[in-house]
């Protein structure tokens, strides 16, 4: 951190001023430059995944629509929800760094990471249901009322599990960031002047919402009615 | 020199502000209230019969969304060109991915003669 304290004598900026940074507004919208090219790289990486559920739901029509019958529709519908008020909280936690509010900023990190508590508990417990209902691919997969299908439905299921299991692995990455942030804010690091790590944590946040928005009616609404 | 001087201060300022550029709460609150509307649209949606088109109405609400969420709570909206550029290019390439992967697939019964 001596580096910090040298330039901030030097250019008489913030203390969080890079000395590679000519000023504060400069080293925040680079910061978000490289948030969004990260993002980019994701978009890719979640592309494959949904490249390959195009394909197969194009191959596997019947089956598909088959196995997404068992998905459920209540538990995925409230964890959209849970999520949606997470994106809410997190877009205030970068009103309340901007305008000074530190303690409702901290109120804003803990309720985000509850909140991303209770979509993880949510999916786990319908990850319980599905290895109880022996939806999870493999020589114990099942699908009453369509056993004919079975075979292909088991594609279903590899890309459900995949594309909310590296879902839900965001979501815990998320949860290490906001801890990280939650710190720094109980600390009072951030303000006005310096709030880039709120800005580019939340931007991770809101992107892995936006991945759940598409992926709450291709894996849960498709069937819903044939 | 003094004239570049000046000229780089008002640089830095309109950077200042569009840093500082604070998204009033109403306007948060307002897309949360379209983000749940529109999950409950797309969820009544799946359920009323509207055959081969219940997939791309489910669609076009979810980029709907996916759109309110990139501009007004990632800030997009105010942010710089160069940040519109590469938000619009991660779809230009996301597009790529499922324009040649389906220009194969698509075609591979095709045959000429």
């Amino acid at each position: 951190m001596s580096a910090e304290a040298h330039t901030g004598k030097e250019h008489h900026g913030h203390p969080r001023l890079q000395h590679h940074f000519e000023s504060m507004a400069q080293q925040h919208e680079a910061s978000s430059l490289g948030m969004w090219l990260f993002l980019t790289t994701e978009i890719l990486f979640f592309g494959g995944l949904f490249v390959a559920y195009t394909l197969y739901r194009w191959l596997y029509y019947d089956a598909f629509i088959a196995a997404s019958e068992h998905q459920n529709i209540l538990l995925g519908g409230i964890n959209t929800a849970v999520l949606i008020c997470s994106s809410l909280t997190v877009a205030m936690s970068v009103y309340f760094s901007q305008t000074n509010r530190q303690r409702a900023l901290v109120w804003m990190l803990v309720i985000t990471m509850m909140l991303g508590l209770a979509f993880l508990g949510i999916k786990a417990v319908e990850y319980h249901e599905h290895f109880e209902h022996h939806l999870v691919p493999g020589d114990h997969f099942q699908l009453p009322g369509a056993p004919h299908l079975a075979a292909q439905a088991q594609m279903f299921y590899v890309l459900y599990f995949f594309m909310t299991g590296l879902h839900a692995f965001h979501m815990v990455i998320g949860l290490g960031i906001y801890a990280w942030l939650l710190i720094r804010a109980v600390k009072k690091e951030f303000g006005p002047e310096y709030y880039s790590p709120i800005e580019a944590g939340g931007l991770y946040w809101h992107f892995v919402d936006i991945v759940w928005i598409f992926l709450f009616p291709l894996l849960y609404l498709i069937g819903r009615h044939q | 020199m003094e004239r570049r001087h000046q000229k780089h201060n008002q640089e830095l300022e309109t950077e200042s502000a569009r840093m500082h550029h604070v998204t009033p709460p109403a306007i948060y609150f307002g897309v949360f209230a379209a983000l749940m509307a529109l999950t409950a649209v797309t969820v009544a949606v799946a359920y009323a019969d509207l055959g081969w088109l219940s997939t791309p109405i489910a669609l076009v609400i979810a980029s709907i969304k996916a759109a309110l969420v990139i501009l007004y709570f990632m800030h997009v909206r105010w942010s710089t060109h160069l940040i519109w550029v590469v938000v619009i290019g991660s779809f230009v390439w996301l597009g790529v991915l499922f324009v040649l992967t389906f220009s194969d697939y698509l075609s591979r019964g095709i045959t000429l003669a």
